[in-house]
């Protein structure tokens, strides 16, 4: 039996996985110490139970647990890393490169750094999502101090060639931080091999609970150190002060190591649901994937349907599915995704996408049913559509002189 | 956000979705809106041209499900009514039926606006002025 609502929104957060919960649960109520307690038991529990956590972070990475630093979360760890660099290498410049389709715990960071005087490159991204090599080494400076692009879209998925980016980064002396978000539990990621220096990423992406993250800071070739941005005990190596969160720690450790183990039969299973979905809705007239198809997460997909708005669209199933629009109504600001539209989208097909985020409980009985409700949805609306009738017509849209409003 | 049944009701069951023939001297259109923004209506009125009644009225609208709420409510509205009366219709009206919350206020105001703009199609076809109204900040 078919259950109801369906939830294909796993890029905004996943459900935790049950057997997360489980370990998590003791540290509630009877291991429930502080890992800073140095001098009785349950300060030891905890501790060790950190500890533990801290190496089933460390190796789905493929980092030394030392070099983890947990944290609230993927936002604090964009923070932490970006405006900890530009101030513990401030002798050493202040120019920061990114790119434009950065999320925007990144974006508005480097946004304020400017207004202390650092100076950002935000590059543009090809059509496919894809940053541009050569202009990354073209945007090089002797002052460059960081390079922070991230590992994967989270509005349409694609991978960003990081190798390649860690070594331009590394030719130049410069520091490369990723924000993994949305890579790290899905695709193999490895700190060594991806040659990144600072990553941030975060549990409830992973079947893991809200409210934690890690920061991976490397500790040799280079040895990086950041600046904390909190003040206190000093915990986690002096570079995030603030009483551990060990359910949480306990519970991201957990997801880490499921997410290792189960990672290659998952992506299996998942990648063949999300491509039925997408060859089906492709399917239809006027539909356009955004992202290179070939260099993208396996559970993702970003469709543009033309001449349907992406929010009316979602209305006519979104009692059923949920899932997110690129579309402007969704938010208060009216404005089209900027992801979308930094890969030269008109607004017209930026306004038009839905993204497909499907997960680890993701059955094929629910993809048949979202492509016949996403389908239905779309061919309805199209009947109510002018520009789908002036498309049909042969007028040129383009052409037309809108009234902007 | 949550929709109210009103506009529920009027996306899963549009009134009066259709084209009217644009170029027939009875028939106003108005076309509002940009597809940039993500909403674009067009809206047809069937005008008696003896009496000066509204018989017929169609939409079609690009945009999300307010917008088509809007539009289909309008379309309802007009049926019906004289020229003259129709020009009346306020967008706060369409607010207050459709219980639209303030990020959606201008889902009415465009359709308004249509309602307006197929009044001066239909006046400027038929020889009469065009009329003026005022600008209004979307």
């Amino acid at each position: 039996m078919l259950k109801l609502p369906i939830y294909l929104d796993h890029n905004a957060t996943t459900p935790m996985d049950p057997r997360v919960l489980e370990a998590m649960i003791p540290y509630f109520t009877e291991n429930f110490g502080n890992a800073a307690s140095r001098n009785h038991s349950f300060g030891w529990h905890a501790e060790e139970a950190v500890d533990y956590a801290r190496e089933q972070v460390a190796k789905l990475i493929g980092a030394d647990p030392k070099e983890i630093i947990f944290t609230s979360g993927a936002t604090e760890g964009d923070n932490l890393a970006i405006k900890g660099v530009y101030e513990m290498y401030a002798s050493k410049g202040n120019h920061i490169i990114t790119c434009t389709t950065e999320h925007k715990a990144v974006l508005d960071t480097c946004k304020h750094l400017e207004k202390l005087g650092a100076e950002v490159t935000y590059l543009e991204v090809q059509p496919d999502g894809l940053v541009d090599l050569k202009a990354l080494e073209a945007a090089m400076r002797p002052t460059t101090i960081l390079v922070a692009i991230m590992y994967a879209n989270n509005e349409i998925g694609v991978v960003q060639p990081v190798k390649e980016i860690g070594e331009i980064a590394k030719k130049h002396g410069a520091l490369f931080f990723t924000d993994g978000v949305q890579a790290v539990g899905k695709i193999p990621v490895d700190v060594i091999a991806d040659g990144i220096d600072i990553m941030a990423f975060t549990a409830h992406k992973m079947y893991g609970p809200k409210g934690v993250g890690a920061l991976y800071v490397r500790r040799k070739n280079p040895r990086v150190k950041v600046t904390a941005q909190m003040d206190g005990g000093g915990h986690e190596r002096g570079m995030r002060s603030g009483t551990l969160n060990v359910p949480g720690i306990v519970g991201f450790g957990k997801a880490a190591e499921i997410a290792r183990t189960d990672m290659a039969a998952d992506t299996e299973r998942i990648s063949k649901l999300r491509d039925k979905l997408e060859n089906a809705l492709k399917q239809i007239d006027e539909s356009y994937v955004n992202g290179n198809p070939a260099h993208r997460l396996p559970h993702v997909s970003n469709i543009s349907f033309k001449y349907v708005e992406g929010e009316g669209l979602m209305m006519g199933f979104n009692k059923d599915i949920a899932l997110s629009s690129g579309s402007a109504c969704t938010s208060a600001s009216l404005e089209p995704s900027y992801v979308l539209k930094a890969l030269g989208l008109g607004d017209d097909l930026a306004h038009s996408s839905l993204r497909f985020g499907l997960g680890r409980y993701t059955t094929e009985e629910q993809i048949d049913f979202t492509i016949k409700a996403v389908t239905d949805t779309v061919l309805k609306l199209r009947e109510m559509s002018p520009l789908w009738e002036m498309f049909k017509e042969g007028v040129d849209i383009d052409a037309i002189q809108w009234a902007h409003h | 956000m949550a929709y109210s049944d009103k506009v529920i009701d009027h996306y899963s069951n549009p009134k009066n979705v259709g084209t009217l023939d644009k170029a027939s001297k009875s028939v106003g259109t108005g076309l509002v809106g940009a597809p940039e923004c993500g909403d674009v209506m067009r809206l047809q009125i069937q005008v008696d041209e003896a009496t000066g009644i509204i018989t017929d009225a169609k939409f079609k609208t690009f945009g999300c499900g307010s917008a088509i709420a809007s539009s289909s409510l309008a379309t309802e509205w007009l049926k019906g009514k004289s020229v003259d009366e129709a020009v009346k219709i306020d967008n706060m009206d369409l607010v207050e039926e459709l219980n639209l919350p303030p990020v959606k206020i201008h889902c009415s105001v465009l359709a308004e606006d249509a309602i307006k703009s197929a009044i001066n199609d239909y006046r400027k076809k038929n020889g009469l002025d065009e009329l003026v109204f005022e600008e209004r900040i979307h």
